[in-house]
């Protein structure tokens, strides 16, 4: 027995910690436990030195100082102020409007929104919940195809996994020991691969199953003008006569950026996007300020509403992501504007009080302590998991996978896949990715790729039927029996559960079909990262104060 | 039992305590986060002492509130299994797991970090960061923060030894994820009944707001 775990002291202890964590006793003590049991059984068998863990303070203290873990709960309390501050509430309404009289258009909507909150609240079950009380209704109502009006939802509302400044992508940065920049600007085109894909979807049911996805009937249209018309017209040539002038930005950004600076420069893509994103915005909201203010009438009602609601979150998707993406703040500082931002935000619009502060903030209280528990129960495991040579065990274990990249990679999604049936995106951030980078870097992978793969995988776990978070958000404030509706008078079902699971499969379809893509064309991924803004970002780097050799690098844990 | 259940009530209490005032924490260091950006960048002015209470003061938030989260049953735990288990069951999971893992492990890592903690303070060890603080206060929050899961531990024994013994309530439905008032949703989500066992095997033990 005692040769048998000496021997295999790697797999024994791997299996051992499987155990501990499926007793159901919370994984962050139950990892930790783990890495000091085998690290004495280890002393006491010889095969470790008895100081093994004179270093392991220095490991914890190495957490405490990781600046890139401050951004955490920067961005939660920012979700969760604005979650508070009924913006999705505001959004929905809006667009809803906007978009709802044409075929398919209150799906768009909420695809369009989901967006929109993924890329400023980023809280999955707050999407979900407000879409389903707000737009779910509504297509009910009207009559959309039941698994339509649901699918759509649920998989919108996960949007926020995937998109920046999502807390998964963070955490991946700091587990594959790369910068959160990179992996935002690498999720970049992903995201929005994934929001066309959505897109192109209802777009094309609303083509071949027109029924499934009606139009709203113009008694349904709230916003009027005095004289009965839509005031549709006044938004269109408003929304063209932004998007003219900010494609127009775009277009000669380069040439502005040159006699700004004083220097040819070239921006990449992304930086463009976001700079010609805030310029539209600004103007929008100066146009429609402006005829408020002086009372000229040249907008409709439907216009100036869209163009105060919109602006909101524009401004902050600028403020956190366009500062990150330009190099003017660390991720964690963009954080940190974006929850000052917010709580700025929801205090103008008079829906701040000390109540929703203080929940906002224990709730901010209690992820940070679980999240960085368990990354502190994750170190103490792989402390001793390194110590006895677990990461060569776990390399050597694929050796033997045939397919060198591709087959790693098929293999590594179809686990987590498989996994995020039952496992929690933290612990498998913490537990498992860490064993698995070493493995991917010596098969020559981007680790931002492998980042963006397991991240957009994370997200399709919130959506497969049974245990997908999200169908759980969506079934608690669907309607569970029949119910008159207040507006038609009409009877109508209620929403069964087998409804909302049927619903999602389109969509996780879509989403395996875009990770597929993404595992087929790496430049996607890597495409955005443009090697110059790197040196940008670095030379804004601030002093870090990790510089203590004593402290044992400020890095991931698993360094 | 009365005694032990006092004293549990007393832990419960300091931690609740602990939770309330760290929260707090959170908000300073978002808004010396924000500002040092600020000032960096439009004054060209940073201190290094600013930047580094930001990490001090979330440090003092995880640490500190590891407790009061164990009381809210915040740890999440992966409870594929777990739930399979009857509530007796789970209780002797906890039971068993507080006191091989959880109370041996405190022990550990304040006896480990004690050493540093004191030799920073007796050295008076200084950031090498130029203006930077001073290190100990930030050390001793390890063995503090440890000290203070360990009261907890003790006290959620003692509740579900309790339970078990029939002398007290179920320790699960005080404070867990279902019932903390931050992770209901929000007052106007509740307009239609939901079928009981689908919400609870959904959300059971994970913590599901402010997940990204």
């Amino acid at each position: 027995m005692i040769e048998f775990v000496s021997a295999n002291i790697a797999p024994v202890m791997f299996g051992a910690v499987v155990v501990f964590l499926l007793s159901g006793f919370p994984v962050a003590f139950s990892l930790a436990a783990c890495g000091l049991l085998f690290g004495f059984i280890g002393i006491e068998l010889g095969l470790l030195p008895a100081t093994l863990f004179h270093a392991l303070p220095l490991r914890v203290f190495g957490i405490i100082q990781n600046e890139t873990l401050l951004a955490i709960p920067f961005f939660t309390l920012m979700g969760l102020i604005l979650e508070r501050s009924g913006m999705a509430e505001d959004l929905l309404d809006t667009v809803g409007q906007v978009f709802g009289p044409v075929r398919g258009g209150l799906a768009l909507a909420v695809v369009f929104v989901g967006a929109l909150l993924a890329a400023t609240t980023g809280v999955v079950a707050a999407s979900v919940i407000s879409m389903g009380l707000i737009s779910l209704p509504i297509m009910l109502r009207y009559g959309y195809g039941r698994s339509i009006a649901t699918g759509v939802i649920t998989a919108s509302g996960t949007l926020a996994q995937a998109l920046p400044p999502s807390i998964v992508l963070i955490v991946m940065a700091d587990q594959l020991g790369r910068s959160v920049g990179d992996m935002y600007r690498g999720a970049f085109i992903p995201a929005f691969m994934l929001i066309g894909a959505y897109t192109l979807y209802v777009i094309l049911l609303a083509t071949f199953k027109p029924r499934l996805l009606p139009a709203l009937p113009p008694e349904a249209l709230k916003f009027r003008e005095p004289n009965g018309s839509s005031g549709m017209r006044s938004l269109i040539v408003l929304m063209a006569l932004l998007v003219t002038l900010s494609t127009l930005f775009g277009r000669y950004y380069d040439a502005i950026l040159s006699a700004f600076k004083g220097v040819e420069t070239s921006a990449p893509l992304d930086e463009t996007l976001v700079m010609s994103l805030t310029v539209g915005a600004a103007l929008g909201l100066s146009l429609a300020g402006a005829n408020r203010l002086l009372k000229l009438g040249l907008l409709s009602v439907i216009a100036e509403r869209v163009v105060f609601v919109l602006i909101p979150p524009l401004a902050l998707i600028f403020l956190v992501l366009g500062t990150i993406f330009l190099g003017i703040a660390t991720p964690t500082e963009g954080g940190a504007m974006g929850a000052v931002g917010a709580i700025i935000m929801a205090t103008i619009r008079g829906r701040l009080d000390y109540r929703r502060v203080r929940e906002a903030l224990q709730s901010t209280a209690k992820l940070s302590v679980f999240v960085m528990f368990i990354l502190i129960g994750a170190t103490v495991f792989s402390f001793t998991f390194t110590a006895v040579d677990g990461k060569e065990w776990i390399e050597h274990l694929f050796d033997k996978l045939p397919g060198g990249q591709l087959g790693f990679l098929i293999f590594v999604n179809a686990m987590i896949f498989f996994l995020g049936f039952f496992l929690d995106f933290f612990e498998i951030a913490f537990i498992l990715i860490p064993l698995l980078a070493p493995v991917a870097v010596n098969l020559n992978i981007d680790l931002i790729w492998f980042g963006i793969l397991i991240a957009l995988n994370l997200q399709t776990s919130f959506l497969t039927p049974p245990f997908g978070f999200a169908l759980f958000y969506l079934r608690s404030v669907s309607p569970v029996s029949a119910f008159v509706d207040r507006v038609t008078k009409k009877r109508i079902e209620g929403v069964r559960t087998t409804e909302i699971y049927r619903g999602s499969i389109p969509f996780v379809l879509i989403q395996i079909v875009v990770l597929a893509l993404l595992i087929a064309f790496p430049h996607l991924v890597t495409g955005s990262l443009d090697p110059g803004i790197e040196v940008d970002l670095d030379t804004i780097e601030i002093p870090r104060a990790t510089d203590d050799a004593e402290w044992g690098g400020g890095g991931g844990a698993w360094d | 039992m009365d005694r032990l259940l006092k004293l549990s009530a007393l832990i419960d209490g300091t931690s609740r305590l602990v939770g309330k005032t760290i929260i707090w924490l959170i908000l300073a260091a978002t808004f010396i986060s924000a500002g040092n950006a600020i000032a960096r960048k439009a004054f060209n002015i940073g201190s290094n002492a600013f930047l580094e209470i930001q990490w001090y003061l979330y440090a003092a938030v995880f640490l500190l509130g590891a407790g009061v989260t164990f009381l809210q049953n915040g740890h999440v735990r992966i409870d594929v299994l777990a739930n399979k288990l009857s509530r007796r069951n789970r209780m002797y999971v906890d039971m068993v797991g507080i006191l091989i893992f959880l109370l041996p492990l405190c022990y550990f890592m304040i006896s480990f970090a004690w050493p540093i903690v004191a030799r920073a303070y007796v050295t008076g060890e200084v950031s090498s960061n130029a203006g930077g603080l001073i290190r100990w206060p930030v050390y001793a929050l390890v063995p503090a923060g440890f000290a203070l899961l360990a009261l907890q531990a003790v006290s959620e024994l003692i509740k579900r030894a309790a339970y078990l013994a029939g002398a007290g309530p179920d320790p699960l439905l005080l404070g867990g994820h279902d019932t903390a008032p931050d992770n209901a949703p929000p007052a106007h989500a509740v307009v239609t009944p939901t079928p009981v066992a689908e919400t609870e095997s959904g959300s059971a033990s994970f913590p599901d707001e402010a997940r990204k």
